[in-house]
């Protein structure tokens, strides 16, 4: 059970850090968009 | 003079019939003013190819346009039509600002075909494939009942997995469990949800399910990696593999076959889970990083230097690929792969839980059953209990 509580634990640790630094890995401009392709129209 | 007669009938069959034949499509298109005949329409709509040069090659050449100062003349080589047929055959030159891979490919053809299979047969496979294996389970269940211990319980217990092991297995299960819900929310959302909830509910429904599939799919990658280094060593194929496969397990006779710390059929689902979870991974990344990661164009490329859809009679793999194609392949090889290793998994949870006596103990508290252990990996009980007296003795 502690086992299973830890690795529930460690999901949600593990997704949140690793959006957080895709988000300013994207910020950054050092990758693209996770979630779009940006398309302008000038 | 029959056989001069019978010549010259076979001639006129060779020689003459397919020309007719070649005046009988040119009349046809003569008679569409060069546009689709009913044999184009026909065979599209039996799913095979037609030539649609009369349509792909029609991308305005001002060469060919008829002189302004002739009856019907125009003011120029190209019109509208054939600026967006010359977008559809990727024969017009397009600039944009936009400097991604993709940028340039205004129009697509291949968005059809994968939009259609999509929402349509993919559905269905992964509908089937998914249902089927539950309706197995379930009859499986009804015939075979759970498998029980055979012996006398000993009431002692032996240590199956140790805790970072089971750190591992859970991380893993609870991130593909909520990878695969999400995933079938993503899939099957549009036609099953949307009539339930409605679009607008529906949208957060689907916004949210996309975060958490994009996200927790960190989890399930470093959890694949854990259960690959811890259990790898015990996963590697033996003979005593060879006797419990014969032996269907014991499943359906009497008899336990003798196994080590994982049997045969455990090891079928950790290689399953480990290649096809791997590969869902990898295709996972090249949807998350669109035109970053492409899979698909390379393979087809060597596949059909290998000669490999010829096997099966079929026509080369297409390559090149543009750069949307790529994410199409992607986004159906990754979901065709986890329905497969769903339907796995599904069968592994059953076993784990109400199928067999004493074998969620094993995960949950990491002990099991001393008896349920002798029967069911004989030879990993012996091992483990003769290093435990061993061990002991030497105390």
């Amino acid at each position: 059970m502690k086992a299973f509580l830890l690795s529930v634990l460690a999901l949600v640790v593990i997704s949140v850090g690793a959006n957080q630094i895709l988000v300013r890995m994207e910020g950054a401009g050092a990758i693209g968009s996770t979630t779009s392709v940006n398309v302008r129209v000038d | 003079m029959l056989r001069i007669l019978a010549l010259i009938s076979l001639f006129w069959t060779v020689a003459l019939v397919p020309a007719m034949a070649q005046e009988t499509v040119d009349d046809a298109r003569a008679a569409t003013g060069g546009a689709q005949t009913l044999e184009d329409i026909l065979r599209r709509q039996e799913g095979l190819k037609i030539d649609d040069s009369f349509r792909s090659d029609l991308t305005g050449d001002p060469n060919a346009a008829a002189v302004p100062s002739d009856q019907l003349g125009t003011l120029g080589g190209a019109s509208d039509p054939d600026l967006w047929r010359g977008l559809r055959y990727n024969a017009a030159d397009v600039s944009t600002q936009q400097r991604g891979p993709a940028a340039t490919t205004l129009i697509q053809d291949g968005g059809m075909w994968w939009l259609s299979f999509r929402r349509g047969a993919l559905l269905s496979f992964g509908a089937y494939l998914l249902g089927g294996t539950l309706l197995a389970l379930g009859l499986f269940y009804l015939v075979r009942g759970r498998i029980r211990i055979d012996g006398e319980k000993t009431g002692r217990s032996i240590t199956r997995f140790k805790a970072f092991e089971r750190f591992g297995h859970w991380l893993l299960a609870t991130s593909f469990l909520i990878l695969g819900a999400t995933g079938l929310i993503t899939l099957f959302g549009r036609k099953f949800l949307i009539p339930v909830f409605g679009p607008e509910s529906f949208s957060t429904i689907a916004v949210g399910s996309k975060w958490v599939h994009n996200n927790v799919s960190w989890a399930f990658i470093v959890a694949l990696v854990i259960i690959f280094v811890v259990w790898v060593v015990h996963n590697i194929p033996d003979r005593t593999d060879l006797r419990w496969l014969a032996k269907a397990g014991g499943l359906f006779g009497g008899e336990h076959p003798p196994a080590k710390k994982f049997n045969a059929g455990q090891k079928l689902i950790f290689w399953s889970v480990i290649i096809l979870g791997g590969s869902i991974a990898a295709s996972g990344l090249s949807l998350l990083f669109p035109f970053e990661f492409n899979l698909f164009g390379h393979t087809f490329s060597t596949l059909n230097s290998w000669g490999v859809p010829g096997w099966f009679g079929a026509d080369d793999l297409p390559y090149p690929l543009q750069p949307q194609e790529e994410m199409q392949y992607a986004q159906l090889w990754h979901a065709i792969v986890s329905f497969v290793l769903l339907a796995i998994i599904f069968a592994h949870i059953y076993l784990g839980s109400v199928g067999m006596e004493g074998a969620f103990d094993a995960m949950g508290k990491g002990e099991v059953e001393e008896q349920w252990a002798r029967e069911h990996h004989s030879i990993w009980a012996e091992e483990t209990l003769g290093a435990k007296q061993s061990k002991e003795g030497g105390a």
